[in-house]
């Protein structure tokens, strides 16, 4: 009899506690976010003039030079920057295939016409495949090719890589770049 | 280097730690009124005895170890059931906009298990196999649940520690209700709105298309309420990601400032356990001698990892690509908010990633394997860390006490063959699990089917697999394919028995405990909040995780390492 009492006990306390923990928590939450935060709430999304989605500020988006800067390489499943598939590479340290994947890389910037060292994170992949930022070096890199594509100063290209540089919580220099931003900001100077 | 700056990194690391201690030590207090049913607000004491009374029980009532580990498994099992339930029938189930089919048995099995035991080893991927409906009352909930249910095997610990000749160490229905109520809603409640306004999402919306910026082409994105179960993935030391990427994703973790806040959210209440003990002992030394322990440990393994991470990866330099190796890492967290998350999750037993450890430097993935394999106890997962930094205190207390010729005592009670029995199951019991079932995985096709990474790296990943699911941590070398149904149903067993095991044999210990009559303190009694038994039981800590698990560091990590060195 003592034991059937328990496993009533055990029924109602986790009844209590689902409805609290797994309804009452997140819908209520997801309310306060509908009114105090929605823009973040729906993912940050970033609009053209039109109004229309062109992507989020936080997911990378899958650019390829010699117009646009390059982001990092992204090992997600089915196609690059697979929004629905995040994740990384998983290559071991001493993995052949690591070697190829940046060698690979490195061979397609070259042709893109630039030239070592590499910032290393421009030739690898990231951990959510979605970075959307590259460091400020990965950036400088590829202001020569893209200000000759569009027939831009390089001078003005790298201005506009400082001002949309970020940093780090307790660094008082900028060490890397929203991808997407700094895009928008190249179409708005020099439109395509 | 802007990946990389270690005056800046160190002052990084410096102000978490400093924030982290601050912030637990008022937790502790809190805890420990929370606990003893000293937290006097009346609405909430209106409620909470309402709560009593629907469910047949009252505070008046406390039980024995024996009635408390009942409870205690009685209330998971049902909460596997239910998950399981969820699991196999989401597709059926409301709130699914991606139209979601049910999860196969072996998966469904080793996922209910996985949330069940606070383990969160995810063997599918977020945003593609989990509905939304899912995600709320399946793993926000288990998340809250295992959670608590830490907390009360910590709590009925330290009220074994603490009373004398009682059989009694409370009452879990209470304990439960208020580690849920008091600690962890609220917490969660409030970290959730900072997440929010950072921009972590929280939303019932299907997967959006896009169709991209300049010549980025189109992309679907995944949405779904991530930031209400991020909060208690972080809290309640869960580590299940609502995405594939986990605390990667940049909508899981979009700054540096919210990737810092997380650190800190992972070892907040298992730091702020050692100041509770404390409190509730009334000997606050005690309190402050287990954190600086394990405060000397997590100082040691951030140092080593982030060393082995800054002098990057040779094969890689030798490509004319110099410094840290950023495969597998974001370039927003930048070097120390990377490897001080690898640590802090391995050091807790939490299990969120923002790092992929599988390509983390060979010696800088043996610190979060060391970590994980000397049993979580630096911080280490919500109450189990604690109790198993006890069964460590008491082996110190045992050994120092042999050596010295005298009876070992701790807190005045005489530590006597059944408490070392329950200590020593507490610790080797993970153990073995690792070392049998790497050794079975080793040795049958299917395990080796598994593997990913070739050479050394691929025993890492097996050792890794085995220590983070037997220690309930949930981390990955995520290459592994865990999802085959021979990981899927070993890796369910480990769970559950590196789970469950530990908790009754602490549970056991504290009844052990709270029977016994204290002895006044004499000259011979060994003094355990002196800086010298605090050395001990690091040293003691760390000779036991090191000799039991030395052949696998050496045959995994370290050989790698000296592969990589030697340009091989």
């Amino acid at each position: 009899m003592k034991y059937w009492r328990t496993v009533r006990t055990a029924f109602l306390l986790f009844g209590i506690l689902l409805l609290i923990s797994g309804l009452v928590y997140p819908l209520l939450l997801t309310g306060v976010a509908e009114m105090a935060f929605r823009h973040q709430a729906h993912g940050s999304l970033v609009r053209d003039e039109d109004g229309i989605v062109v992507g989020s500020e936080l997911i990378g988006q899958n650019f390829t030079g010699p117009f646009y800067f390059e982001g990092r390489q992204s090992s997600t499943l089915g196609s690059p920057y697979n929004a629905v598939q995040s994740g990384g590479s998983n290559l071991g340290p001493s993995n052949p295939a690591l070697l190829e994947e940046v060698n690979t890389t490195i061979r397609h910037l070259e042709t893109l016409g630039m030239y070592g060292p590499w910032p290393s994170d421009l030739v690898t992949s990231s951990a959510s495949g979605l970075d959307p930022h590259i460091s400020l070096d990965a950036a400088f890199l590829q202001v020569p090719i893209i200000a000759k594509a569009r027939g831009m100063d390089e001078e003005e290209v790298r201005t506009l890589v400082f001002e949309h540089g970020e940093s780090d919580l307790f660094s008082l220099e900028n060490a890397y770049v929203n991808v997407l931003s700094l895009n928008r900001a190249l179409d708005e100077v020099d439109t395509p | 280097m802007p990946i990389a700056n270690p005056p800046v990194d160190v002052v990084t690391i410096a102000v978490f730690l400093f924030l982290v201690t601050l912030a637990s030590y008022f937790l502790g207090q809190y805890l420990a009124a929370v606990f003893s049913g000293k937290l006097h607000w009346n609405p909430m004491i209106r409620l909470e005895k309402a709560l009593f009374y629907f469910i047949d029980t009252s505070t008046d009532h406390e039980d024995s170890w024996q009635g408390y580990a009942r409870d205690l498994l009685i209330f998971n099992a049902i909460g596997f059931c239910i998950l399981f339930l969820v699991l196999i029938i989401q597709g059926i189930l409301p709130l699914n906009p991606q139209h979601v089919s049910g999860f196969p048995l072996s998966q469904a099995l080793n996922i209910a298990v996985s949330f069940t035991t606070n383990t969160n080893w995810q063997v599918y991927s977020g945003e593609t196999a989990a509905s939304y409906l899912t995600q709320m009352i399946g793993f926000t909930v288990q998340n809250f649940l295992s959670a608590a249910t830490g907390l009360c095997i910590a709590v009925a610990v330290m009220r074994g520690l603490t009373r004398k000749t009682t059989d009694r160490i409370g009452n879990f229905w209470v304990d439960m209700i208020r580690a849920v109520l008091y600690v962890l809603i609220p917490l969660a409640f409030i970290a959730t709105i900072v997440l929010l306004s950072q921009g972590v999402i929280q939303n019932l919306d299907p997967s959006l298309t896009i169709s991209g910026y300049g010549d980025a082409g189109p992309q679907t994105i995944a949405m779904g309420p991530v930031a209400s179960q991020e909060a208690i993935k972080m809290l309640g030391t869960n580590g299940g990601g609502f995405f594939n990427a986990n605390s990667a994703h940049p909508y899981e973790n979009p700054t540096p400032f919210t990737n810092l806040f997380e650190i800190i959210l992972i070892l907040l209440i298992p730091a702020s356990l050692p100041f509770m003990f404390g409190t509730l002992s009334g000997k606050r030394k005690q309190g402050f001698a287990i954190y600086i322990a394990m405060l000397v440990l997590f100082i040691a393994a951030v140092g080593m990892l982030y060393s082995a991470e800054l002098s990057g990866n040779p094969a890689l330099v030798s490509q004319g690509v110099p410094g840290v190796s950023m495969e597998g890492k974001e370039v927003r967290f930048g070097l120390a908010g990377s490897i001080l998350f690898s640590a802090s999750t391995t050091a807790a037993a939490n299990g969120a990633v923002n790092t992929m450890h599988d390509s983390l430097a060979p010696l800088g993935g043996l610190v979060p394997l060391f970590l994980i394999l000397v049993g979580e106890v630096v911080f280490g997962g919500i109450g189990s860390g604690f109790a198993t930094m006890i069964a460590f205190v008491i082996v110190a207390v045992f050994i120092a006490g042999l050596m010295i010729g005298r009876t070992p005592e701790y807190l005045a009670k005489k530590i006597e063959i059944f408490e070392m029995k329950m200590a020593l199951i507490t610790i080797l019991v993970p153990s073995i699990l690792v070392l049998v079932f790497t050794g079975i995985a080793l040795v049958v096709t299917d395990g080796l089917a598994g593997i990913f990474n070739p050479g050394p790296h691929g025993l890492s990943e097996v050792v890794y697999a085995f220590a983070s699911m037997a220690n309930n941590n949930g981390s990955a070398f995520a290459g592994l394919n865990a999802a085959s149904p021979f990981y899927a149903l070993t890796g369910a067993l480990v769970m559950v028995v590196g789970r469950f095991m530990p908790a009754i044999a602490m549970l056991a210990l504290a009844g052990s405990l709270a029977k016994k009559k204290t002895i006044p303190a004499g000259t011979g009694t060994l003094p355990t909040a002196s800086p010298s038994f605090i050395i001990w039981l690091v040293a003691v800590i760390l000779i036991i995780g090191a000799l039991t698990f030395f052949p696998f560091f050496a045959m995994g990590p370290i050989a790698e390492h000296l592969s990589l060195l030697g340009g091989i």
